[in-house]
């Protein structure tokens, strides 16, 4: 049994390994660590990160990303009142109908109702952009390599070219987009949003509060599925010691 | 210990359909080698893993939609506002990883202790076309979501059988219902792999059945002589089997709840299109091995060929194998070249994830030629030219005699 273990557990590390170190080499580029408290075993979304995370995305980001997955409603996960979603709902105005004669009206939008896109379709959104698509950002997280941090690198990212590197009319130079030809303009600087908690809008900082935003947006069960995850993983332990007991009982009369 | 009801009910039942008998049979009285390891509870594990792959996949079912511009936007449905849909969706996607695990170490197991060889070619033969069946109900499950890699999996995946000589294209076209990949292929595809699970519990069936008609194999690889050798399977193996399920669900949810993508791909949360391919297209890790041989040939159709034959070649290792001891305790040769084997399959899977340039054709190849060497050259030669160690008389005999060195090592 202890071999198997044993055996086991070194096997899974050696694969996990050549995995890890397989998957790691595709992106190159090391990314900065955001130091964000939502890593780990027991880590949480940092609420008031995650509120100036979503002012910093309805202020600069949502000029050209949508957050098309995301339900007002369910910002309540993040702290916000009631009171408060319908408020933000609300500064929103959504084309709804046809009501009874047939025409489609314009009204606030409500707690159900999910981010607007800011573009009409995929082509109007290239027309604004010099042909490039700013990607909706409700996946962004999961849909790249340690998602948080590459949201946070590539916002903090932004420098001049070094020395014989050719940038592109219309594309801007960052450390760590693959490639670093990237269309998006530095969308934050320092002081891009005025926080109404009091905190310093720093880039860093700026580009810290929307990457938690945005990892949340990703993946709004995170807090549950762990809390889960530890009850599940406690109940296990305790019913394979149940079944390592009966298992030596029932088997003493045979050793 | 034949079943003989005393419920009126159940003699009743018993007499029109002997069911319960059969099941007593089969789960409760199967006489079971008593020497049987840990290893051998990963067949009970994969058919756990079967189970838990078509539960989570009929509920999953009723919230997903089959169509290309819908099927993404589903997915996330069911992510965000299907009560735990998060937790179905997640167990289901890990739970494909885990289960090939568990069948990789099942198959290993067999190589391992030759449970392929006489009387259990059929048994053997059974579980490769569940391993088949098993890697297509993957391979068109990981399509469904229509995230990028799905599409683009499914491109490269169908676009092998192009490499059939005069109809390959026809053959393409015909498995696309159309001319690209598109919603006919994500449709049969869903409709496929719904169906594909309830083929594989029927071949599982035929295994089962297989393995009870000359019993299982055991570490000693030795054929039982008496009743000394067995135990029922009830109750000592069920527990032992429920206690390696427990542990094993430990592993299956650190990876469930703690690191759900882990497994996964970023880019399969991009949705689907056919205009933007990915950096790198690369199947999940159970395909890795395959993928590297596939990449080896510089032919299409030759990769391709070579990479069935990896598969058909096990099929034929019953008849390569030439020794006729079965468990590799007795034979040191055969032990060594079974891990170097191990290793090369690791080898491919590392190699299978990597861009196919520079050395890594190189390292592909070797790793791909020795799969090879070992199954049709080493494994006859090393069957005819060994000298194996001397067996016991026995199961109970084998099991005695290493009761007080187990002891010892124990103490110390």
């Amino acid at each position: 049994m202890l071999k198997l273990i044993t055996s086991l557990s070194i096997a899974a590390l050696v694969s996990l390994t050549v995995l890890g170190s397989a998957q790691a080499s595709e992106g190159a580029i090391e990314l900065k660590s955001g130091n964000f408290k939502h890593g780990g075993l027991f880590g949480t979304y940092d609420r008031a990160a995650a509120q100036r995370g979503l002012q910093v995305y309805r202020e600069v980001c949502a000029g050209c990303h949508g957050l098309k997955r995301v339900a007002f409603r369910t910002l309540m996960d993040l702290g916000f009142s009631e009171d408060e979603v319908k408020a933000i709902a609300a500064s929103y105005e959504f084309t709804d109908g046809p009501d009874k004669d047939g025409e489609m009206f314009q009204r606030p939008g409500k707690p159900f109702d999910k981010f607007p896109s800011p573009f009409a379709n995929e082509n109007a959104a290239r027309a604004s952009n010099g042909g490039a698509l700013p990607p909706d950002l409700s996946l962004i997280a999961k849909a790249r390599h340690d998602g948080d941090d590459y949201i946070y690198s590539v916002l903090t990212g932004f420098e001049d070219a070094p020395a014989g590197f050719e940038v592109p009319e219309g594309k801007h130079y960052n450390a760590y987009f693959p490639g670093h030809n990237i269309a998006m303009p530095p969308p934050l600087s320092d002081d891009s949003v005025e926080y109404s908690d009091g905190t310093k809008a720093t880039l860093d900082q700026e580009a810290h509060d929307v990457s938690v935003f945005l990892t949340w947006a990703a993946e709004p069960k995170m807090e549950q599925r762990k809390q889960t995850g530890l009850k599940v993983i406690l109940f296990l332990l305790v019913l394979a010691g149940i079944f390592y007991a009966v298992k030596r009982k029932v088997w003493s009369d045979i050793h | 210990m034949s079943f003989e009801p005393k419920n009126s009910a159940v003699k009743w039942v018993e007499h029109r359909l002997p069911i319960i008998g059969m099941l007593h049979h089969a789960l409760y009285e199967y006489p079971t080698p008593k020497n049987l390891s840990y290893w051998w509870t990963f067949g009970s594990l994969a058919g756990v893993m079967l189970v838990v792959q078509i539960v989570t996949g009929v509920v999953l079912a009723m919230h997903y939609t089959p169509h290309v511009s819908m099927a993404f936007d589903s997915v996330e449905h069911i992510m965000r506002d299907v009560n735990y849909g998060w937790l179905l969706r997640y167990m289901h996607a890990n739970g494909a990883s885990m289960f090939f695990i568990v069948v990789y170490l099942h198959i290993f197991r067999g190589l391992y202790y030759g449970s392929y060889k006489a009387p259990r070619e059929l048994l053997w033969w059974l579980g490769l076309v569940i391993f088949l069946l098993m890697m297509a109900t993957a391979f068109m499950g990981y399509v469904l979501p229509w995230g990028q890699m799905s599409f683009w999996g499914a491109t490269v995946i169908t676009n092998l059988f192009s490499a059939i000589p005069v109809v390959g294209e026809h053959i393409v076209t015909w498995l696309w219902g159309g001319f690209s990949v598109g919603n006919p292929t994500l449709n049969r595809f869903f409709s496929l792999h719904y169906l594909l699970p309830f083929i594989i519990a029927g071949v599982v069936i035929l295994h089962i059945w297989s393995l009870h008609t000359n019993g299982s194999n055991n570490p000693t690889g030795l054929d039982v002589k008496d009743k000394q050798d067995t135990i029922p399977f009830h109750p000592y193996y069920t527990v032992k089997d429920l206690f390696g399920l427990a542990i094993f669900l430990i592993f299956f949810s650190v990876f469930l709840f703690y690191a759900p993508n882990y497994l996964g791909h970023p880019d399969n949360y991009t949705p689907a299109n056919p205009l933007v391919t990915p950096a790198h297209i690369v199947p999940e890790w159970y395909f890795l091995p395959f993928y590297a041989i596939l990449r080896a040939v510089p032919d299409k159709l030759g990769g391709v060929t070579l990479m069935f034959g990896a598969i058909a070649v096990l099929f034929a290792l019953p008849w390569l194998d030439k020794s006729r001891i079965r468990s590799a305790r007795f034979r040191p040769v055969y032990k060594m070249i079974f891990w170097i084997f191990v290793l090369d399959c690791v080898a491919l899977t590392y190699l299978g994830s990597k861009p196919p340039e520079g050395m890594y054709i190189y390292y592909g190849r070797i790793a791909t030629a020795y799969y090879f060497i070992h199954m049709l050259i080493l494994l006859p030669l090393v069957g005819l030219l060994e000298t194996p160690k001397p067996l016991p008389a026995s199961i109970s005999e084998d099991v005695l005699s290493k009761k007080p060195v187990a002891q010892e090592a124990g103490n110390a």
